[in-house]
């Protein structure tokens, strides 16, 4: 049997509805508020089996609270995510139809590429030969900017990258559309889009930058850990996510500040 | 109730009322004559993962249908969602509500008792200061609240131009384009009349034709009057309690419907 929830679950439970996605940080924060609101025991590291109760419940809803790394700075996200496309979670789409048909370009592009990232001028070329409805430059534009508020893109120095909660949200897709293309870091199992890559071609396994970083920590002389060849990228170093993670902490106002158009829409 | 029912005719041309009307006749008619021979039958054709399955789907429905704030009608749900399994609306319906009860801290109400129109209500009071926004931020609301409280202070119901001036000193002008609300007149008298925030109901024998403002039913059952004239009062810098009229009524409504929702 699986334990009931609470209003302390409710209350997460409606958070994570209204963000889409919040960072562990603000999930742990958010944990020790529900519990004190509702007078509910509060253990401070068992924030993942208080997110298993309300998953209990919500599975046979098709839905579900997964846990994921940012690929860019290696922190953990928690996101509501929609475990079947039927007709009617279809509907839930904010995104007019030319929209959704630019997003999956735009996806193409990053999936196909080497950086696991997307330029402006070529996503704005591949809205030339949009099937559903052309959309100016501008418009383009404006709808990119869309993705990234929404929180589905990341997007630095004109690059546009798959955000956490998009690849968290569409990695039984993203399998299913792009067997081949697909490949899984070595070090976290999770799809890997920006990467390094083993440079042996018998080999070529993939490792996240955040990965490669604990992974070949303290190791003078790096090794692909799967093929023993030597490793040919510069390590990036841990200093550089754990920095990051500073600015992330629970006040985040720019998480709340972000339109949250949708809670658990699908966006393909 | 009645003037509920005059704020929606009243946007609606005759001839799609008419058959709105026979619309939900037949529905009426196909819901009522249901024997319990019949549900029993089909009860019995459907496996409970069939029926599990069809639960979950009109959850969804209803949260996508409440979160872009459109109404929520049975006649949708069972258009879109239920079709086969109609004879067991009510089964399926009953552990619909039980859900969103029992895992989301929501309760599904019926506003509107002759068309079935339904609106999803938060269980669980709103706290200041969470770690975490629970409620998208929209700006909207901001608007929103300030219409509610000139309702709510001069009495539960106003006539149109005052909300219009109220607004304007607040230099949001309902004639012009705002920047952040955009078409400010279709705003509050269309999307929150929509949303059941507001009603927006024409006053009887006017010529030139006037309206008037009330608390739509959404705000009776979300909005706690008592915390609005506590913001009042911090407005004005006076004790909530002098304004003894609205007081004697946030702190009745109030407790009337914690002892509805325990």
């Amino acid at each position: 049997m699986s334990r009931p929830m609470a209003d302390s679950h409710r209350r997460f439970l409606q958070t994570m509805m209204s963000n889409g996605i919040i960072s562990a940080s603000q999930a742990e924060a958010l944990h020790k508020h529900c519990c004190e609101t509702h007078g509910a025991h509060y253990v401070a590291d068992r924030l993942d089996d208080f997110i298993n109760v309300i998953n209990a419940q919500l599975q046979p809803l098709f839905m579900y609270i997964r846990k994921g790394m940012s690929e860019e700075n290696g922190l953990e996200y928690y996101a509501l995510v929609n475990m079947t496309e039927t007709d009617i979670t279809r509907m839930a789409s904010d995104y007019a139809d030319n929209e959704l048909e630019l997003f999956r370009k735009t996806m193409d592009l990053i999936v196909d590429s080497e950086s696991g990232s997307a330029s402006s001028t070529d996503i704005l070329n591949s809205a030339d030969s949009l099937r559903t409805k052309k959309l100016k430059k501008k418009e383009t534009e404006h709808v990119l900017n869309k993705f990234v508020q929404d929180k589905w893109l990341n997007e630095k120095d004109g690059e546009y990258t798959l955000s956490v909660r998009c690849v968290v949200e569409m990695e039984q897709y993203m399998r299913t559309i792009y067997p081949d293309l697909i490949k899984v870091c070595h070090v976290c199992h999770n799809i890997a889009l920006q990467c390094q890559m083993c440079e042996n071609p018998a080999c070529g396994i993939k490792v996240h930058l955040p990965c490669a970083a604990r992974y070949f920590r303290a190791r003078s002389d790096p090794h692909c850990p799967s093929c023993n060849d030597f490793w040919p990228h510069e390590i990036p170093e841990m200093q550089r996510f754990q920095s990051q993670s500073s600015q992330n902490l629970p006040s985040s106002s720019r998480e709340n500040t972000a339109p949250t158009t949708s809670r658990r829409s699908r966006r393909s | 109730m009645s003037q509920r029912k005059k704020s929606v005719s009243a946007s609606q041309n005759k001839t799609q009322r008419r058959s709105q009307a026979s619309l939900n006749e037949d529905e009426e008619a196909s819901f009522s004559q249901v024997s319990s021979s019949q549900v029993q039958r089909a009860r019995e054709n459907f496996t409970s993962d069939q029926i599990d399955r069809k639960v979950a789907e009109v959850v969804q429905f209803i949260l996508i249908k409440d979160q872009k704030k459109m109404p929520i009608r049975r006649a949708d749900i069972v258009k879109h969602v239920i079709k086969d399994y109609k004879l067991l609306y009510t089964d399926i319906i009953n552990r619909v509500c039980r859900t969103f009860e029992q895992v989301f801290g929501l309760k599904l109400v019926e506003t509107d008792p002759k068309n079935h129109i339904y609106i999803l209500i938060n269980k669980l009071d709103p706290i200041q200061g969470e770690p975490v926004s629970m409620r998208s931020v929209n700006p909207k609301k901001g608007l929103l609240f300030v219409i509610l409280s000139v309702i709510f202070m001069k009495g539960g119901v106003i006539k149109e131009n005052l909300v219009w001036n109220s607004l304007k000193k607040l230099r949001v002008d309902p004639g012009e384009k705002h920047d952040e609300f955009g078409d400010v007149k279709k705003v509050v008298t269309d999307e929150f009349v929509r949303q059941k925030y507001l009603e927006y109901v024409k006053i009887p024998h006017t010529e030139p034709v006037e309206y008037e403002f009330r608390w739509g039913l959404r705000s009776e059952k979300e909005v706690s009057k008592l915390k609005m004239l506590e913001f009042v009062g911090e407005l004005f810098e006076q004790d909530p309690q002098s304004w003894t009229q609205q007081f004697r009524e946030a702190s009745t409504v109030d407790s009337s419907s914690q002892r509805t929702s325990s």
